[in-house]
């Protein structure tokens, strides 16, 4: 595949995204000046975690949004608009349920204008490729999460596009699932069999990025910048257990956990009770879960961060929120690839549940700024009573919506358990009121 | 059925079960604001200028002769074929109005502002009172025709049918799934592929589940818009709503009950021969992919689909529609492209067309103002808020009643899942039902123990749409978890208890469902139901409804004017303020 004559077939310039925040004036940047380049015959993954644009940059390319600044061009051809050469496959499917699958497949060439006999001997075709023989005339509801996404693979390669785009288009499949698929797409990319000439793919799973590519893109979060280029020359087939590929996946657990501690540590220096620190969406009970399994054997308090992953069956988009929290909580720490309990939070693990609230209660109160905020204008107030909306504005002079109200909604979450503050759903305010 | 929260019915699984998706606008707004005054003022201001067109075509139909209606069984069958017309022609016209208004609504950011609040009040206004203007208007057009008085009909079941079907179809618009959003553009499909492609089938379940609930809802108008008499023009067209009228003033009780099977029997056909099997079919438009769904049966559409040779027949047919969709027509774009959602809207526009909108709206208002002010004193203002809000309490009063009554039973039955498999079609077949068939002879019941109208003739109000309450309530309580059940025997919940806190917060979404679908139709039902006529005698209840009838009866424009703005603007504000409000309340706290 690797052709000597590697041209290039798309390329990002300083492309810059960014989206109105609550305040309505202040723009929110999701990308920040990102240039890419994409050359024929190679496999290049997005690595990154949420927020960090990856799925707003692959629609960029595939021209469904359009960016700020900057310019996408796929041979030389600017891209205004859904670009011809780019087929896309999305992580929920997005197949249309009241067509089955053949007429899903034929769906595109024959929006294009293509032929009628033409369209059908393509979509066989592809169907073939995609080994959905047998099943062209089932509707999406009666296949399985495995058949759905063979189908739309099939729907982006009857398109014949120079470029296959894929939104993490395994992470809603299961373990088994996922695996058999990509070595099939691997094994059809490498034989040739479709005239693709270059795949991207986002995803937030650090394996599958070294098990597919040969170029891994690791993207920081807040805004979303190309942080490291990663080229991956293991050779196929790969093997998740050879010692090479353990070792690179290990570098880039070390090289994403780093950036998140920069990233926490900088707005807190930035300001004195800055409320610019989000929470991400973590419940108590899998932060003490976690705590709990890092303080068991095998890790004893120190654990390798791919094992764990593995181990809990967890991707990086599920464990790395859980650790920054217990991060910004001071219960554990992030070194290279591994997290590492503090003895507060070793101290944590060995209590009961009252006093488990009480320490829970007092790290939130002492870490995170909004916290303390909240409790401070509750006390200052004679009703002791204070609207969310109130908070929530002024977290959005920070950052987004989403953002937010994940944060409140975390707050909310932590501060209950910590017994900080009562919250009342229906009214949407804080209190010091719980039912006697 | 008309007058109320109607719109908002109620997509619900089909095999009697309830699922209550989306009572339409819920959650959208509750408290009327500026759009809604200004909808209200235009619909208004149209009712008075149709009325208005009246005075200036004076066109009398050639008087009616009685034997236009024939009181022979034989001639029953045509006429039922009649009746069945009349509604399909209206909902032709339903779904031909559903696809531009709600797409107009849905694709333009200005129309919106403005399609969307009155839709809002229309679905208020009792359809039964628009009847005295419409068929004025339309004979005007066709002066001394019978095709005037046709298409008035038509009319009047087309306005108890569109405005849900108009809404759901808006919301779906509004709904599409992002994801398949993306692929319809990433494939580059043109405005006109992705309508077809896309949003036309993602909009499809509830656009079914809701022109088949308004089909049901429409037997009631079509019966009570074929004879009418407004003023001095007589209107009687064959069917089997003017067969009853003449068998009510004849007071023949075989040609009612004749009526009354031959009714039975047409809605039976439709719910068996269309309703299920479209609605079984459109199961294929659901989005949701999971397989372990409920899903509706039709013993016609499996007939239909398991035989080789009609499928054979159809498939040119369907190939030509799919190119027909496919067809690269270019429409130009109502709206920029919702690509960037950093686009700006131009300030400066929008004031402009906000002032256009609100100079109509006020000289709307206006206009209306004068005309019912050229006849009603102020004094008659207060007489028609006073009756209204007698209706207002008669319709309440009811609906707490058969809610007492049905709500226990209900639940009883829902509990027992065979039970409640009989019975809930059953309940839907009644509330289908045109009880105005059946009122001249409740009438003849009070006449003949000389009971008090005012009192005993507010149950007619509820004949037809306490049945609402019925299936859903069934449906709600059929659908309650087993394992709440389970928990709440475990616990020893028992008594009152039981009552107040496991099965009634569980059924409440269903049952406001019904029950605002119930009070809607209840409004309208007043207008036929406090004034109703056995033989020769007229048997009144007071009431805004009574008020519009005996106007209407006289052809008294201004007077019904302001009946159907009273009770537009009450029964606007009750469901905003009482209905929604618990609606909104239930789906929060209580949806499980």
């Amino acid at each position: 595949m690797l052709d000597p004559a590697t041209a290039t077939l798309l390329s990002v310039e300083n492309v810059n995204q960014t989206y109105a925040t609550g305040s309505g004036e202040s723009r929110k940047l999701v990308l920040d000046n990102v240039s890419m380049t994409l050359k024929t015959g190679e496999i290049v993954a997005l690595l990154g975690r949420s927020g960090s644009g990856k799925s707003t940059l692959l629609r960029i390319i595939a021209g469904l949004s359009r960016p700020t600044s900057g310019t996408v061009t796929i041979s030389g051809q600017p891209v205004e608009g859904p670009a011809e050469g780019v087929a896309m496959v999305f992580q929920s499917f997005a197949l249309f349920p009241w067509l089955n699958v053949l007429d899903n497949v034929e769906i595109g060439p024959r929006a294009n204008g293509v032929p009628l006999d033409e369209t059908r001997q393509r979509a066989l075709k592809a169907i073939d490729i995609i080994g959905l023989d047998g099943f062209e005339s089932a509707y999406p509801k009666e296949l399985s999460g495995g058949m759905r996404q063979r189908v739309g693979f099939a729907r982006a390669l009857v398109m014949q596009p120079k470029i296959l785009v894929m939104d993490e288009p395994f992470s809603a499949l299961d373990v088994l699932t996922a695996e058999t698929l990509r070595t099939d797409l691997l094994d059809i990319w490498q034989e040739g069999r479709i005239p693709i000439k270059s795949i991207l793919m986002v995803t937030h799973n650090i394996e599958e990025a070294v098990l597919m590519s040969d170029r891994i893109l690791v993207l920081s979060s807040n805004p979303g910048r190309i942080a490291s280029e990663i080229v991956n020359t293991i050779p196929h087939p790969r093997d998740r257990l050879d010692p090479p590929f353990r070792a690179l996946v290990d570098s880039i657990y070390a090289l994403m956990t780093k950036r998140a501690e920069t990233a926490q540590v900088a707005p807190r220096e930035a300001a004195g009770a800055s409320l610019a620190l989000s929470l991400p969406d973590v419940s108590t009970n899998s932060l003490a879960g976690m705590l709990e399994e890092i303080a068991a054997p095998p890790y004893n308090g120190k654990a390798d961060l791919p094992h764990l992953a593995d181990s809990l069956g967890f991707e990086i988009d599920d464990l790395f929120p859980l650790g920054e929290t217990l991060q910004i909580l001071k219960l554990a720490d992030f070194e290279e690839a591994d997290i590492k309990l503090t003895p507060l939070g070793r101290r944590f693990v060995d209590m009961d549940v009252d006093q488990r609230k009480k320490m829970m209660g007092d790290q939130v109160l002492a870490n995170v700024p909004l916290a303390s905020h909240i409790k401070r204008v509750l006390d200052e107030r004679p009703s002791h009573r204070a609207p969310a909306s109130r908070f929530r504005e002024e977290l959005e002079d920070y950052m987004s919506e989403d953002y937010a109200d994940r944060t409140l909604r975390t707050l909310i979450n932590l501060g209950r358990y910590g017994e900080l503050f009562a919250y009342d759903e229906a009214a949407q305010s804080f209190s010091y009121e719980n039912p006697e | 059925m008309g007058a109320g929260v109607r719109s908002s019915v109620m997509a619900s699984g089909v095999t009697g079960f309830p699922m209550v998706d989306s009572i339409a606008s819920a959650g959208r707004r509750v408290l009327p604001n500026q759009w809604d005054l200004i909808a209200f003022a235009a619909i208004m201001a149209v009712l008075t200028a149709i009325a208005q067109s009246y005075h200036g075509i004076s066109a009398p139909l050639p008087r009616p002769t009685e034997d236009v209606i024939s009181l022979g069984y034989g001639s029953l069958p045509y006429y039922a074929l009649r009746t069945a017309l009349r509604m399909f022609a209206a909902l032709f016209f339903s779904l031909v109005f559903t696809f531009t208004y709600a797409t107009l609504a849905a694709k333009s950011r200005r129309w919106e502002m403005v399609l969307i609040p009155i839709l809002d009040i229309l679905q208020s206004v009792p359809i039964l009172g628009f009847l005295s203007f419409t068929v004025t208007f339309f004979l005007g057009l066709f002066p001394g025709n019978t095709l005037g008085a046709e298409l008035a009909a038509i009319f009047a079941i087309f306005t108890s049918q569109a405005w849900n079907m108009a809404f759901s179809f808006y919301q779906s618009l509004r709904t599409v799934p992002p994801d398949l959003e993306e692929v319809a553009r990433g494939f580059r499909f043109s405005g006109w592929q992705k309508f077809w492609q896309l949003e036309a089938p993602f909009a499809m379940p509830g656009l079914i589940w809701n022109t088949m609930m308004s089909m049901s809802g429409g037997w009631f108008f079509v019966v009570a818009s074929e004879a009418i008499t407004v003023g001095d023009t007589t209107i009687t067209l064959p069917g089997v709503g003017s067969y009853i009228a003449k068998a009510n003033n004849e007071g023949n009780w075989s040609a009612i009950g004749a009526a009354i099977l031959t009714m039975a029997i047409v809605i039976l056909l439709y719910d068996q021969l269309l309703f299920r099997p479209i609605v079984a079919w459109a199961d294929k438009f659901r989005v949701e992919l999971s397989a372990g769904q409920e899903t509706s049966t039709s013993w016609v559409l499996n007939i239909l689909q398991r035989t080789h040779w009609v499928r054979m027949a159809f498939q040119p047919l369907f190939a030509a529609l799919r190119a027909f969709s496919l067809l690269p027509i270019r429409l130009p774009r109502l709206a920029p492209a919702s690509a960037s959602e950093d686009t700006q809207p131009s300030r400066v526009l929008d004031a402009v067309w906000i002032l256009a909108v609100l100079a109509v709206a006020i000289y709307a208002g206006w206009l209306t103002v004068q005309f019912i002010a050229s006849e009603v004193s102020l004094a008659e203002v207060m007489h028609v808020f006073v009756l209204t809000f007698y209706t207002l309490v008669r319709v309440f009063v009811l609906i707490m009643l058969a809610s007492l009554v049905w709500v226990p039973i209900s639940i009883w039955v829902g509990l027992r899942p065979r039970l409640a498999e009989g019975l809930q079609p059953i309940a839907q077949f009644l509330a289908a039902f045109p009880v105005n068939l059946l009122f001249g002879a409740t009438v003849s019941v009070i006449l003949y123990f000389n009971l008090n109208p005012n009192i005993w003739l507010s149950f007619l109000i509820i004949f037809g749409t306490q049945w609402y309450i019925v299936f859903n309530v069934i449906g709600g309580a059929a659908a309650f978890p087993n394992d709440l059940k389970e928990a709440a025997a475990n616990f020893r919940i028992k008594g009152w208890r039981w009552w107040v806190k496991v099965m009634l917060p569980g059924v409440a979404p269903y049952y406001l469902t019904g029950a605002i679908t119930a009070s809607g139709g209840s409004w309208n039902a007043s207008i036929v139901a406090e004034y109703v006529k056995w033989k020769d005698h007229s048997v009144i209840a007071q009431g805004v409804g009574s008020y519009i009838a005996e106007a209407t009866d006289k052809g008294d424009f201004p007077k019904i004017v302001l009946g159907v703005a009273m009770m537009s603007l009450f029964v606007t504000l009750f469901n905003r303020l009482f209905w929604r409000q618990l609606y909104a309340y239930a789906e929060r706290r209580l949806r499980l």
